[in-house]
């Protein structure tokens, strides 16, 4: 707070009387405005023009036939969504939670003066630079019973050794967490040593002086100080889960059935592959409705404690 | 415009086509062409090019825009983002009932000039052409009929366990005891919603017949989908698993294939494309492979039936390359070779069949005569059958039933016809 | 990283148990790198063995005959649809979408970032949370639209449609990065530079763009791999001449008629992954390094 309202008077003051300051007062709102612009145009525009489409009954393209919130209605009776919603619930809880968890513990062991850091962290990053319609078909390989892992881990005389998840309805969106895991996790590892890094060793050595163990001076001192990295983290992976759309289409075709379906992939295919406009975009809104309850209360009371940095 | 001083001499060579004289007075430039399609692979992109060679040796030029995946699904995004941003492709395939909805949108052009020339009403058959018009007018063109139900079986394997191809739905489960004994997957499957929805369509034209077929899946009459007749068929659908192996979920239906060409598996239930596959694999219709038909649907056809439609343009010339590509997918040249490579049989069932192999030779024997017994139906899993979202529905009940232990056939069958009853 | 040798000096303590556990702590390490290894040795090996080669629960035994085929094919044989030039020639489509996208993208989110640091306004916070939501709406959304857009604007099926594609949606993740990062800048240069009468640009040009190179790195990564894996836009957008690699790849892919040639769909799949990976492995070092600098502060 102190810099930030120390701030306002010294910009009033470099204001001036002449035209040119005047100018200059106005020039970071008009740099800002191109971006804003488009934001509101191809962000905030295009999700009103979707809120009016799922109040049509637009099926192969947009059409503007209103028909209230009946698509909302069909939405809510039709149960592939709810699998696919709570398929979301479980995928976003379950990856954001392990990539804390692996990228957290990952970096703290590579914070241990490690001998070839560079390669080991290198390593774990690289999955973040692969897209999954690249990777995918080796993921579909290595969770086929028939084909990868299971196979292997039989073919070395482990024959009741049994991982097919990838073919179990009730399973397979829990391979979906893998792989998305296996992608994401290096990042946040960087993240979290990024973090580490930037902790003053002041603190940590007036830590030690004053007797506390290793274990604790990590949950009491080093942890805290990293809420702004599980901030950024949690942004970047929940915007992951979200558009998680190639994983799916390339792991489990949001099969077995549609028990991996997940919202991206229910709406593609009603609005693009089954002249449901309509509904699909019905399911984009509840879908942002869902993004915006969670994201929001949490963007604002991280934002308005960090506002003053 | 070296194609155009090319042109004349060619006309020549293509004057026993009697159509072309007509459509080539008005063609003074060429023009192009372009077609979106998801004719990706070997076989299937090797067939189209001996259209794009034809329209070529019209003075005309070929825009190839190939988009593969999800059985036409990119390729339906993509179509539909090239119409929102208002410069459609002048020719796509589309098919079935999704002529009609595009159709209804009004992007579509009007080829009935090229259809009188050609005399299309007598060429095709009345199911083919009906596909093929919008509100009384043809803007469409068929390329071929695919037939779906099919048992495609390696013969050394049947012949190892000891089983003869079934005939009849008993038959193939005690078919399969065998074959699994002798340890092959007696029935190869992909479990991709549209492959499910294949094998249970087949089911239910064998156990119910045409009408009943009809009445369920293009009438989508409520009582018929609640049926004693409809929950035996899902009840057989489910029992099929049994002949199943467990890596079926998500594989590609020439994967599947492919198991049986290697001897791995013994069978396949899929439409005829599959020949593409064995072909490719070098082997010869009847002897390294037998088709016949699904148990129970000796009689039937199911049809699938590819075709493109053509999109309403501003400029001249490219419509006139467009009429001409019309015209050429109709004729007897392309028709042969394209559906030779395809798998599938020629739209018009005047053309001489007996370069084709047996098994084309008998999908066209029995297209006639489902034709004329209306034993003919249209394919549920390759939307031939209904609009796209109830179809969408099917397909999400049918392969959820097929995956979910806990779900019963009366159950599914109920939900069946709650899905045909939102349709209206 | 004096930071963190100082650390480790605090931290380490040489007893025996002490050792065991370091011991304990490199096994686990390398046990973690082979199983994020994993996937790109399959690709790797599957892509240097002949096809016959290729069988079911070997995906890890080495290659008997090692060949190179499967590249040159990929490169520039390999068939979808009627063209036989594999996906080389879409390589060089994708260059031309992502240099201009990640240059734009970040100069404009390096000067949001600037603006909304540097210069608050009123309602300043609210316009940074406004776009930041940008980060979050689900692509599938604005296909249509944007295909409406697009067409409008004459650019359907062009490149630089999907440049503008890029930029416009790739904007929130760069104010995000820039803001974060000048956020730490101390606000003491900024202002004292104002009082001397420096202007807008020039404080930019002057005082936060020669430290802002970490940022830069990140920034230029992070959009460098979002636009280059990008499949979505890329194929709805795209005319037939103007396909990324990641489209081509696909179409790649998803074709295929007899014995699918598994050897070059993976040698495909490596060359559209080379540049990111080059890029992640020349420059990890200065995106953490960056990361360490930015986005922690958020």
């Amino acid at each position: 707070m102190p810099i930030n309202t120390t701030q306002v008077p010294a910009h009033a003051g470099a204001r001036g009387h002449s035209a040119s300051a005047s100018l200059q007062s106005w020039l970071p709102r008009l740099v800002l405005a191109p971006s804003v612009a488009i934001s509101l145009f191809f962000v905030y525009g295009f999700m009103i023009w979707t809120f009016v489409l799922s109040l049509t009954n637009s099926r192969m393209l947009p059409s503007y036939h209103f028909v209230g919130f009946g698509q909302y209605a069909r939405l809510m009776a039709n149960e592939r969504w709810w699998v696919a919603a709570s398929n979301l619930a479980i995928f976003g809880g379950l990856f954001i939670a392990i990539c804390l968890v692996i990228g957290a513990g990952l970096a703290i062991l590579l914070d241990q003066r490690i001998r070839q850091e560079g390669t080991l962290r290198t390593l774990y990053l690289y999955p973040m630079a692969l897209s999954f319609i690249v990777t995918g078909v080796v993921w579909k390989w290595l969770l086929n019973p028939g084909l990868g892992i299971q196979a292997m881990v039989r073919s070395w005389g482990f024959d009741n050794f049994t991982f097919d998840w990838l073919v179990q309805p009730e399973m397979a969106v829990y391979t979906l967490v893998i792989a998305a895991v296996w992608q994401a996790s290096g990042f946040v590892m960087a993240l979290f040593l990024a973090g580490l890094r930037g902790i003053d060793d002041e603190i940590i050595k007036a830590a030690q002086l004053d007797g506390a163990s290793l274990p604790r001076i990590y949950r009491r001192v080093i942890l805290p100080c990293l809420r702004p990295v599980v901030f950024s983290a949690v942004m970047i992976l929940s915007h992951i889960a979200i558009k998680s759309f190639d994983l799916v289409v390339a792991l489990t075709g949001g099969g077995p059935g549609y028990s991996s379906d997940l919202p991206a992939t229910f709406m593609y295919a009603h609005a693009f592959t089954r002249a449901q406009i309509g509904l699909g975009s019905a399911s984009a809104m509840l879908m942002l409705g869902g993004v915006l309850a969670i994201l929001v209360p949490y963007l604002y009371s991280e934002l308005r404690s960090k506002r003053d940095v | 415009m070296p194609a155009r001083l090319r042109f004349p001499m060619l006309r020549l060579t293509c004057a026993a086509v009697a159509t072309a004289a007509a459509l080539t007075t008005t063609a003074v430039e060429a023009g192009e062409v372009e077609v979106l399609h998801w004719w990706t692979s070997g076989g299937e992109a090797e067939a189209v090019g001996t259209l794009r060679d034809l329209l070529e040796q019209e003075g005309h030029s070929w825009k190839d825009f190939a988009v593969a995946g999800g059985a036409g699904d990119s390729a339906m995004t993509v179509l539909k983002s090239r119409a929102m941003s208002g410069n459609p492709p002048s020719a796509a395939q589309i098919n079935g009932p999704e002529i009609q909805e595009w159709g209804e949108l009004g992007l579509l052009g009007n080829l009935d000039d090229v259809a009188q020339e050609g005399d299309w009403d007598e060429l095709l058959p009345d199911v083919v052409a009906n596909m093929m018009k919008y509100d009384g007018h043809y803007v469409a063109v068929p390329v071929n009929v695919h037939r779906v139900n099919w048992l495609w079986a390696n013969p050394e394997v049947l012949a190892d366990a000891g089983v003869e191809v079934p005939t009849t739905w008993d038959e193939l489960f005690a078919a399969g005891e065998k074959l699994r004994e002798a340890g092959y997957v007696p029935l190869a499957h992909g479990g991709q919603p549209w492959q499910d929805t294949t094998t249970f369509e087949t089911v239910v034209l064998s156990l119910g017949g045409a009408d009943f077929y009809r009445d369920a899946f293009v009438e989508l009459d409520e009582d018929t989908l609640k049926s004693d007749t409809m929950i035996e068929a899902l009840d057989t659908f489910k029992r099929l698993r049994e002949l199943m192996d467990e890596g079926m979920p998500g594989r590609d239906w020439n994967l599947a294939t492919k198991m049986v060409i290697d001897g791995q598996a013994a069978m396949q239930i899929m439409g005829d494309w599959a020949k593409g596959e064995f072909s490719a694999a070098g082997m010869e219709a009847g002897s390294d492979y037998v088709c016949a038909p699904v148990p129970g649907t000796d009689a039937d056809f199911i049809f699938n039936i590819d075709s493109f439609a053509m999109f309403q343009l501003e400029d001249d010339r490219s419509a006139e390359a467009q009429k001409t590509l019309a015209r050429l997918i109709l004729e007897p040249d392309f028709q042969a070779s394209f559906n030779k490579i395809k798998g599938s049989i020629p739209a018009r069932p005047d053309l001489d069949m007996s370069d084709f192999d047996s098994c084309a030779q008998r999908s066209m024997e029995d297209f006639k005569a489902a034709q004329a017994n209306d034993t003919l139906v249209p394919s549920v899993a390759h939307r031939m059958a209904m609009q796209s979202d109830v179809q969408g529905a099917f397909f999400d009940i049918i392969t959820n039933y097929f995956n979910d232990e806990s779900m019963t056939a009366e159950q599914a069958s109920e939900r069946l016809a709650q899905a045909a009853s939102l349709a209206f | 990283m004096s930071d963190a040798m100082s650390r480790g000096q605090v931290i380490r303590r040489q007893t025996p148990a002490a050792k065991a556990l370091r011991g304990l702590l490199y096994a686990v390490l390398i046990v973690a790198a082979v199983a994020y290894l994993m996937p790109l040795v399959v690709m790797l090996l599957t892509s240097i063995k002949p096809l016959a080669e290729i069988t079911p629960g070997n995906l890890l035994a080495l290659p008997r005959s090692p060949t190179v085929e499967p590249w040159a094919k990929a490169w520039g044989e390999a068939c979808t649809g009627m063209r036989c030039e594999g996906v080389g020639g879409y390589f060089w489509n994708s260059f031309a979408i992502v240099i201009p996208a990640v240059i734009i993208s970040t100069l404009v989110g390096a000067l949001n970032g600037y603006a909304l640091t540097k210069w608050r306004f009123k309602g300043s916070n609210l316009v940074f949370a406004m776009m930041l939501f940008g980060c979050f709406i689900p692509f599938q959304v604005v296909l249509l639209p944007m295909a409406q857009t697009l067409g409008w604007l004459g650019l359907a099926s062009s490149r630089s449609g999907l440049v503008l594609v890029h930029v416009v949606f790739g904007i929130a993740f760069t104010t995000l990065f820039f803001r974060n990062f000048y956020v730490g800048i101390p606000d003491e240069l900024v202002n004292a530079a104002k009082l001397d009468g420096a202007g807008f640009f020039r404080i930019f040009w002057r005082i936060l763009l020669p430290v802002s190179a970490p940022i830069i790195v990140v920034s230029v990564i992070w959009q460098f791999t979002q636009i280059w894996n990008d499949f979505l836009f890329g194929v709805a957008f795209s005319g037939h001449d103007t396909q990324p690699v990641t489209v081509a790849l696909n179409n790649l892919v998803n074709t295929s008629t007899g014995a699918k040639e598994y050897n070059v769909d993976m040698a495909a799949a490596m060359i559209a992954a080379l540049p990111t990976l080059v890029v992640y492995v020349l420059a990890g070092k200065y995106f953490v390094r960056g990361l360490t600098a930015g986005s922690v502060k958020g």
